[in-house]
């Protein structure tokens, strides 16, 4: 079947998708976003976060045509332009937040919405926002810095939740 | 594969008449994992997603004394946890524990109740609120199914294949409720066993539900009625003093019996038996101090406790 929704306010059209496919997978192997990881297909880790109509959701457990005709956003879609990184990208590089990096690009589209909804959380807060996400790395101690980084910068900016 | 998309609620009725072999789906979060593992090829799936009404809650029955919240089958866990704590907070309890927030921002009661998992976390919730689902199906129309009779094996639930759930009708609370659940940890975590109880003062009523604990949700009923006889004797309900121990301890041994768990990778059935004793008196504890510090009050329909008693 073909699949058209708003990827990163881009209208992407994919054909030939099997009905059972996942939105992960379209984004990945279809459409050239691969920023999306994939790790578990099944839920627990969290490295195919992308928002759905402002939602994070899992996208290998959304099907890839219930996408139809709506918007989602990537991981792809966080930088503001060629080369300027999110602030939330810029404090995860800056906090060592990052190592193998599987885990980042779900962790980001995570950090960011919490950002964007609750602009000056407190460590529980970020520890619920996160707790759909899965490193195997880190020890998380260097992603909550990262988050806790640029939260204040937000609030030093005066900038709000538009990170 | 077919891909069916129905726009309207009536569509999807039509769609389902059509193919009782197509599987509904809705936030995805139990369908997709067997198809991504390949556990399960649907001949065809009955997407949900364009039928904004399942996504709607409302307050009905102000009129007939007996308020409800129609929770649509496919309203987020986490809209459930946002808005509807005030009137269910049982399930709004039990939302809040399901995975983490991408799940929740997904998944929902339509499709906890389509799974029928014994570990689902809103059917002991929803039991103890004495919930009624809404099935429905284009040839018969609505069955108004209460959730005692919901359940119907491991994994099987009492639907027709031409029906889907349109609602679950969940009355709001009039007392104190809980909801318990052992994990491993806090996010991302299938109960072992789970727990919920709540307190129905306009009835004096008490009612129970367990998950994880037995082939389906099931009640403890002998540990409501014998709660619920300790305090109309003790006229507790109106009194408000506190619960005799002997009585807590007899509440949590016949909630624990009420069980048959398994042993699992999970748990062994006597630890599940263990924490249920554990979570029963717990629970308990924390909705009868609520009730009796008057926080049971606030319930709109708390008045008149005790009209059994
Ligand atoms: C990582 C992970 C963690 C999880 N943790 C938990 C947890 O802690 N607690 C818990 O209870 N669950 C958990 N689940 C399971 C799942 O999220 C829940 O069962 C959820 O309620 C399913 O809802 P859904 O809308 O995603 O269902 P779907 O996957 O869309 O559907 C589930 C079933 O219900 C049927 N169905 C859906 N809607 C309808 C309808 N309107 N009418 C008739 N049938 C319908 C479907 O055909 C299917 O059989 C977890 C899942 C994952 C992937
Ligand atoms: S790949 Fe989707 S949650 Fe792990
Ligand atoms: S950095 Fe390797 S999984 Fe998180």
């Amino acid at each position: 079947m073909r699949v058209t929704f708003t990827a990163n306010g881009r209208e992407v059209t994919a054909d030939e998708v099997w009905e059972g496919e996942s939105l992960l997978y379209v984004l990945r192997e279809r459409l050239g976003l691969p920023g999306s990881k994939n790790a578990c297909e099944q839920g627990e880790c969290g490295s195919c976060t992308v928002r759905l109509d402002g939602v994070p959701v899992c996208s290998c457990l959304v099907a890839a045509g219930q996408a139809q005709g709506r918007e989602v956003e990537t991981v792809e879609g966080l930088a503001r332009g060629e080369g300027e990184l999110a602030p939330i990208q810029q404090a995860f590089v800056e906090a060592g937040a990052v190592q193998c990096g599987f885990c980042t690009p779900g962790l980001l589209v995570a950090a960011d919405d919490l950002l964007k909804h609750n602009p000056q959380p407190d460590d529980a807060d970020i520890r619920e926002a996160l707790s759909g996400n899965l490193c195997r790395c880190t020890g998380y101690e260097k992603i909550l810095d990262a988050v806790r980084l640029a939260a204040a910068r937000s609030a030093a900016a005066g900038t709000g939740g538009a990170v | 594969m077919d891909f069916l998309r129905p726009a309207t609620w009536d569509e999807a009725l039509a769609a389902k008449a059509g193919r009782p072999d197509a599987v509904p789906l809705s936030g995805g979060t139990d369908i997709m994992v067997e198809i991504n593992f390949d556990h399960r090829r649907p001949d065809a799936l009955l997407d949900l997603n364009r039928i904004a009404d399942l996504r709607e809650h409302t307050r009905e029955g102000d009129g007939s004394g007996a308020p409800y919240i129609r929770v649509g089958a496919a309203v987020p866990y986490s809209t459930i946890v946002e808005h509807l704590h005030g009137p269910l907070p049982a399930l709004a309890l039990a939302s809040h524990t399901v995975a983490s927030p991408q799940i929740r921002n997904r998944g929902g009661v339509g499709g906890n109740l389509g799974t029928a998992s014994p570990a689902g976390d809103a059917h002991p919730a929803l039991l103890a609120a004495d919930a009624v689902v809404e099935a429905e199906s284009a040839e018969r129309g609505v069955r108004l199914v209460p959730i005692d009779d919901f359940y119907t094996g491991v994994k099987r639930n009492c639907l027709a294949p031409d029906e889907l759930i349109r609602a679950v009708r969940v009355p709001v609370a009039d007392g104190p409720q809980q909801f318990s659940k052992v994990g491993t940890r806090n996010a991302m975590v299938i109960a072992v066993c789970a727990f919920s109880v709540a307190l129905h003062p306009r009835s004096g009523r008490v009612r129970t539900g367990i998950g994880s604990a037995a082939p389906t949700p099931v009640r403890a009923r002998a540990a409501e009625d014998f709660l619920a006889g300790v305090l109309a004797e003790e006229r507790a309900w109106q009194r408000r003093g506190a619960l005799p121990p002997s009585a807590v301890r007899e509440f949590a041994d016949l909630v624990s019996g009420a069980a048959s768990p398994i042993d699992d990778v999970r748990g062994t059935g006597d630890y599940r038996r263990h924490a249920l004793r554990v979570m029963a008196r717990r629970t308990l504890a924390w909705v009868w101090d609520e009730y009796r510090d008057g926080h049971g009050d606030g319930y709109e329909d708390g008045e008149g406790a005790g009209a059994c008693a």
